[in-house]
């Protein structure tokens, strides 16, 4: 289903020249893009947020145990069941056994990205359990039978004609000549489908954005109100969060909204954010009468004390992938990864293994925009070149890079040498290429020129030209 | 079992920091928490709470009714289910505020009690606060306020008293502390700002994705008894 990481240059390859593709991307730099600028200049104070949002998240990963261990006391005192998962595997079993003790049949799920992660949908469903995705994106792909290709915008790689087929080909409980031809038909159309769904469901699973340790809260932010019809209608209510979406205090909460979806959508805040505790009280008409919070690690525990630590301050906005050249150019399945774009680039190696996914690290032409638009400033780029580095000493690196690679190092560290041999290329190069300007074709430039010419060099090199400059040369 | 082995990786991961100088940082934190610059939109004068609040509402595609006294909200909510061509039934919770206005002046206007059904067309429930900065309104589960209310309806209402708008979010967590006490939440805080909606189909906004497709917000003065 999920293309591998292994094979991300094929699925470049194919992505690229997949036209369906291009018009869907082609919207992000005058959508989301567009939108996140435009709510930014009405906030002057938004790059001053963004450095306090940093520190209230690098705050709570120097105090990550003390401030779970506080969550997780002020939520069972409010009535939710904490469940605490090393690995996805215990955070699938843990979920699966709740479901169980439900006799639950239907699941009614929220969006959420560490469910993803974790593999959940596959494994209840092995078991019996039929487990609807309600966000309307996480429909899509789940009757597709794809993986969400944006964190946020999970559906962004979809035309609406391929909306109108899937729905014509799933929903074939409804008349077949119905009107389809406006995305109002189909969203009321999804509205339809899943309210049935949302009434069935006996178990509600979401996801956090934020777990509150003042308050033992789940904050769960949307725009549908998927994730509060997940937690409010079944009979139970599941939240699985990973463990550095902890925040201290309401007002932590208050200052990384102001961030996060201005980030993501460009709104100024998302039509739902909603801070749920605990089941229904005494005397409450509607609410869960069970809720369970399942903190999941998988893998971030060691992050904390590795160079990588700054990206579980990540809050979820999509950003850097909204803005990443690659990201735009080949969209989020090319990466075969839960997590794509920069913020996959750097979580995905950390997640499975630098070994399966060494060629994530290297999409990226290290720009530095993703870095720029981070609302919790994560310096994406430096911990991208961390994995090349890991990669190369791991081994986990094709063959011919490897060697080039060793050769220019070899001759990077000796000056004489490098600059000898820029000398000679610059020359040869731009003898042989005086006459056209440009190659169509070069030794080992393939990769390059297959699609676009080479320009061909001026003849000398830059140390040359200012030397001469340097000695009063005219030019 | 696996609680511990989390922990313990995490304390690794920290060494080298004085235990006590951590969890002193994270008592005072929780038991003080620190105030954050606030955005110069979210600490305007009072006198400009209310017309930014109403501007960002209408930003969000709301409807805003505004009114002189809580005894013109029936009327008022009768007129936008009219609007909204919609029969006039009204679901609503057991908020006293709301219970106590004259419903006889918004004659032939049928009232529901209790959480809402799936076939609920249109409910009105009451906000604990309004948030100028974003056009926000701030909603409390419970019998007086049902959350499915928020959520069911095509239509919701939320009536709003001037007086409660608020400039910042950490105000309106300021008036759920002061009603509940410090640390202590309802099952559900609700921050609602606008209605429910999606761009997954193309791109496009699409209003009415799960909840709501219109959102009205009825402000209302001080003066009423009710208020």
């Amino acid at each position: 289903m999920t293309p591998g990481t292994r094979d991300f240059k094929e699925n470049s390859r194919v992505a690229l020249a997949d036209a369906q593709l291009r018009r869907a991307l082609d919207g992000l730099p005058g959508g989301l893009v567009a939108q996140r600028a435009a709510a930014k200049a009405r906030l002057p104070e938004f790059e001053a947020l963004t450095a306090e949002a940093r520190d209230i998240r690098d705050h709570t990963l120097a105090h990550l145990d003390l401030y779970l261990e506080a969550f997780a006391e002020k939520a069972s005192e409010m009535g939710t069941q904490i469940h605490w998962a090393r690995t996805a595997s215990e955070a699938r079993d843990t979920i699966l056994s709740l479901c169980r003790a439900e006799g639950a049949r239907l699941v009614a799920k929220g969006k959420s990205m560490v469910s993803e992660e974790i593999g959940l949908n596959a494994h209840l469903e092995a078991a019996g359990v039929e487990v609807v995705e309600t966000d309307l994106g996480e429909y899509l792909v789940q009757i597709r039978g794809e993986a969400p290709s944006h964190i946020i915008a999970p559906a962004i790689h979809l035309s609406r004609d391929q909306v109108e087929a899937d729905f014509r080909r799933h929903h074939t409980h409804l008349t077949a000549d119905r009107r389809l031809d406006e995305p109002a038909e189909l969203v009321a159309e999804a509205r339809g489908v899943l309210r049935e769904k949302f009434l069935a469901a006996d178990v509600g699973i979401t996801g956090a954005n934020f777990l509150i340790a003042e308050t033992g809260s789940a904050v769960i932010v949307t725009n549908e109100g998927n994730g509060d019809l997940s937690s409010l209608l079944p009979k139970v209510h599941i939240v699985v969060a990973s463990l550095e979406k902890v925040v201290p205090t309401l007002e932590d909460a208050a200052l990384l909204l102001r961030v996060l979806a201005r980030s993501a959508t460009g709104q100024e805040i998302t039509a739902y954010t909603s801070f749920l505790t605990g089941p229904r009280r005494v005397g409450d008409p509607d609410g869960p009468s069970a809720c369970h919070v399942v903190i999941v690690d998988n893998g971030r525990s060691a992050l904390l004390g590795s160079e990588f630590r700054d990206v579980l301050r990540c809050i979820r906005c999509g950003a850097c992938m909204n803005h990443c050249p690659v990201y735009n150019a080949i969209g989020g399945h090319a990466y075969g990864s839960v997590y794509a774009g920069p913020i996959g680039a750097v979580l995905s190696p950390a997640l499975i293994g630098i070994g399966e996914s060494s060629d994530l690290p290297n999409a990226s032409s290290l720009c530095g925009r993703c870095e720029e638009v981070c609302p919790v400033k994560i310096p994406l780029p430096s911990l991208m070149r961390h994995w090349r580095e890991a990669a190369f000493r791991s081994g986990d690196m094709g063959l011919v890079a490897r060697s080039l690679l060793k050769a220019w190092t070899y001759a990077a560290k000796r000056p004489r040498l490098y600059h000898a041999l820029a000398r000679f290329a610059a020359a040869t190069l731009g003898a042989a290429g005086r006459a056209r300007g440009a190659f169509r074709w070069l030794p080992l430039g393939r990769g390059w020129t297959r699609t676009r010419d080479f320009p061909a060099p001026q003849g000398r090199t830059f140390q040359q030209l200012w030397a001469e400059r340097q000695r009063g040369v005219p030019r | 079992m696996s609680r511990e082995a989390i922990l313990s990786q995490i304390r690794g991961a920290l060494r080298g920091q004085s235990e006590e100088a951590r969890k002193h940082a994270v008592r005072q934190r929780l038991e003080a928490p620190p105030r954050h610059q606030l955005p110069e939109r979210a600490r305007r004068p009072a006198a400009q709470l209310s017309a930014q609040f109403v501007s960002c509402l209408k930003d969000q595609a709301s409807r805003v009714v505004e009114v002189r006294a809580a005894e013109e909200i029936p009327a008022a909510a009768a007129g936008l289910l009219a609007k909204a061509g919609v029969p006039q039934r009204l679901r609503m919770g057991a908020e006293a505020r709301l219970a106590a206005l004259p419903w006889e002046r918004a004659a032939g206007l049928v009232r529901l009690e209790g959480a809402a059904q799936a076939d609920d067309k249109a409910a009105l429930s009451h906000a604990i606060a309004g948030v100028a900065e974003t056009g926000t309104l701030v909603l409390v589960s419970g019998a007086e306020n049902p959350t499915s209310l928020c959520f069911l309806p095509e239509i919701h209402i939320v009536a709003v008293r001037r007086g409660s708008i608020v400039g910042s979010y950490e105000e309106a967590f300021g008036i759920v502390r002061a009603r509940l006490g410090r640390g202590a939440m309802p099952r559900a805080l609700n921050l609602i700002s606008g209605a429910s909606r999606t761009g997954d189909i193309g791109g496009r906004i699409v209003m009415g994705a799960h909840g709501p497709r219109t959102l009205c917000v009825v402000i209302y003065d001080e003066g009423g008894k009710a208020a």
